[in-house]
């Protein structure tokens, strides 16, 4: 039985390590997606930026006491109604002509602008003597830290699920799966091979695109290296297992796309890849629950961000293997060979 | 005479088809049976279903005595008329993983070699030839030293040189002793290969026995061959089949003399015709009435 396992899952590996557009594709994208994100909105998150109308293309700090001011951008822009557009779009939080007397633009909607404005009246003011300072410390969590988790499960979860769910039904439609069905090998020998390469190769392809992520851009990583590899694998089990359901009948590929996608995207938004749904309805929120992304995102996050123990994730853990379970046992029951 | 293989009352029924109607047969161990019949005609789905990779809808195989179980799966090597294997393996790869799946296994060396594998061993599986291919799907019906291998369709789409070294691949098989069940449309591979053949139209078996036997007892004597073009009065009288595919007219005769007597006067030029020994091609339009590559 382990040699038969063993052969299909070697198969299955070299098939997959063989392909290299689709390889290079498993690995790019995720790296491609984390680079980008952390890019786009990393940098901008909690930065004011104040346009400076000046022929310069360097702040000359020296002209206003305001400009040395910390934590704040300030760009050089020569074209005024330009800046002034920007300013109007909120794309500029401040612009300020330096001169006496000083003048400066702001959007009475742009929040940042409203600050920024204080700032600035701060910056001219003699020093105040009522205020009471209070401090909290603690390092803020940058997007990049937060979105990690999710595009790592996201890659995770379309590898699993189209990963096996497209080479299952391939397998059949060309007749491989009959092939092998002429041999002593059986249904729960042939899943248990797919759902172990899978895990396998998707593992590996996740450790290295975080470990790469994870040193190039410094994420946070509070809790045990070991305690998160285990929720991804966990959680690869369950999401290869819910593709084989899918797959175990299906003889169109374009049936299998249809019903792969009905499981995907509820499953992207309802787990939280990209934004939290703390904010959402409890309705909603319990919905989440059957989703195995739902907890491999939760619990993975606990652990990066707030150095969650095994013992606080191992109810995740446990619904995940639950679901690895059911799934594996199901596929099983209703997998079949051929096209008949 | 230990009977190998038996097929009983089996019956396979798709929505609105009946592809298989209730085919029984027998075969002997180490012997050669043919099934016959024109594409359509049911043989494929019953050798699925005695392969067991497709579910019959009533009927029984039976291995050796015993119905067909985990003895048949790892005794029995099948080769299928369309297979795809797995893309970027090699040969060896492939050959590999299939003998892994079984308890029983052959000297590889010696599969490699019986199919003419050994230059072939570290091709990717996509990239071998139509010939190449069926030598490569052969040997994996090999890998295990089946007792019993199935060849379904196995020429089709060969050139005929390879075909006659395949039929020589059989008939190798067949020397180490293995029993051969083989689906073919090709009246002539049936003639040179099978001991016993049955010949199947419309899901139900029409004849069978030795090939010999059964042109035998089907005919008493030769074929003249006309062609259509040069005959010039009516064959009324005497027993003919016009094939019009072909454009000939066939007399079959047991006195070849007398009825070329009868003949000349109806026909302008016997420069062109033919006479011959009937063959199973002949039989099968007997028996149905339609051409067998139709």
């Amino acid at each position: 039985m382990i040699g038969r396992i063993y052969a299909i899952f070697l198969g299955r590996n070299r098939e997959f390590i063989r392909d290299r557009s689709n390889l290079a594709w498993n690995l790019l994208l995720p790296i491609a997606l984390i680079f980008g994100l952390s890019y786009a909105f990393d940098g901008q998150r909690d930065e004011y930026t104040v346009g400076v109308l000046q022929e310069s293309a360097t702040i000359d700090t020296s002209l206003h006491p305001f400009f040395e001011t910390r934590f704040i951008r300030f760009v050089p822009y020569s074209d005024r109604d330009a800046a002034l557009k920007k300013v109007e779009r909120h794309q500029l939080d401040l612009l300020v002509e330096p001169g006496s007397p000083l003048r400066y633009w702001i959007n009475p909607e742009a929040t940042k602008g409203y600050f920024l404005e204080f700032a600035l009246l701060q910056s001219t003011a003699p020093a105040p003597t009522d205020i009471v300072k209070a401090q909290i410390s603690g390092d803020a969590v940058g997007y990049a830290d937060w979105v990690l988790p999710g595009i790592l499960g996201m890659n995770m979860m379309f590898s699993c699920l189209f990963g096996v769910g497209y080479v299952v039904v391939r397998y059949r439609k060309n007749g491989f799966l009959k092939r092998l069905r002429a041999t002593p090998l059986t249904a729960l020998e042939f899943i248990t091979a797919q759902v172990a390469s899978r895990m396998v190769l998707i593992m590996i392809i996740t450790t290295i695109v975080f470990t790469g992520t994870h040193l190039l851009l410094d994420t946070r990583m509070e809790g045990s290296y070991l305690t998160l590899f285990a929720i991804a694998a966990v959680g690869a089990a369950s999401m290869v297992s819910m593709g084989l359901v899918v797959a175990a009948r299906v003889t169109s590929e374009e049936l299998a796309g249809g019903l792969l996608n009905l499981i995907n995207w509820p499953m992207m938004m309802l787990s939280g890849v990209w934004f939290s749904l703390e904010g959402a309805s409890p309705g909603v929120q319990k919905i989440a629950q059957i989703f195995p992304l739902k907890h491999v995102l939760d619990s993975a996050r606990a652990v990066m961000l707030d150095g969650a123990g095994f013992m606080d994730v191992a109810p995740s853990l446990a619904a995940l293997t639950l679901m690895s379970a059911l799934f594996l046992v199901l596929g099983a029951a209703i997998f079949r060979w051929g096209q008949y | 005479m230990t009977i190998a293989l038996e097929a009983i009352q089996l019956v396979k029924e798709y929505p609105g088809v009946l592809a298989v109607d209730g085919v029984s047969f027998e075969v002997r161990e180490g012997a050669c049976f043919g099934l016959l019949g024109p594409n359509g005609a049911g043989k494929t789905t019953t050798v699925e279903l005695i392969e067991g990779v497709t579910p019959a809808t009533s009927g029984e195989v039976r291995y050796y005595g015993e119905p067909a179980g985990a003895r048949f799966r790892q005794e029995a090597g099948i080769q299928f008329q369309n297979t795809a294997l797995q893309d970027f393996l090699t040969v060896r790869e492939t050959l590999e993983m299939f003998q892994t799946l079984y308890a029983r296994k052959a000297n590889l060396d010696d599969v490699i070699e019986q199919c003419s594998l050994g230059e072939l061993l570290d091709r990717d599986n996509r990239k071998l030839s139509g010939g190449q291919r069926q030598r490569l799907l052969l040997a994996v019906a090999l890998v295990n030293q089946p007792r019993l291998v199935f060849l379904d369709e196995p020429t089709t789409g060969l050139d005929p040189q390879a075909r006659r070294n395949f039929w020589d691949l059989v008939r190798s098989i067949r020397a180490g002793g293995a029993t051969v069940v083989l689906t073919t449309h090709y009246m002539d591979e049936a003639q040179v290969l099978c001991d016993e053949i049955a010949i199947m139209d419309s899901g139900r078996i029409i004849a069978q026995g030795a090939p010999d036997d059964l042109l035998r007892k089907q005919y008493q004597g030769l074929i003249i061959e006309l062609r259509s073009e040069d005959i010039t009065g009516s064959l009324e009288g005497i027993k003919h089949t016009v094939i019009d595919i072909k454009g000939v007219v066939e007399v079959p005769t047991a006195d070849v003399s007398g009825t070329l007597n009868r003949l000349s006067p109806l026909v302008r030029d016997l420069n062109h015709i033919k006479i011959r020994q009937p063959n199973l091609e002949d039989l099968f339009l007997d028996l149905t009435g339609h051409s067998l590559r139709a």
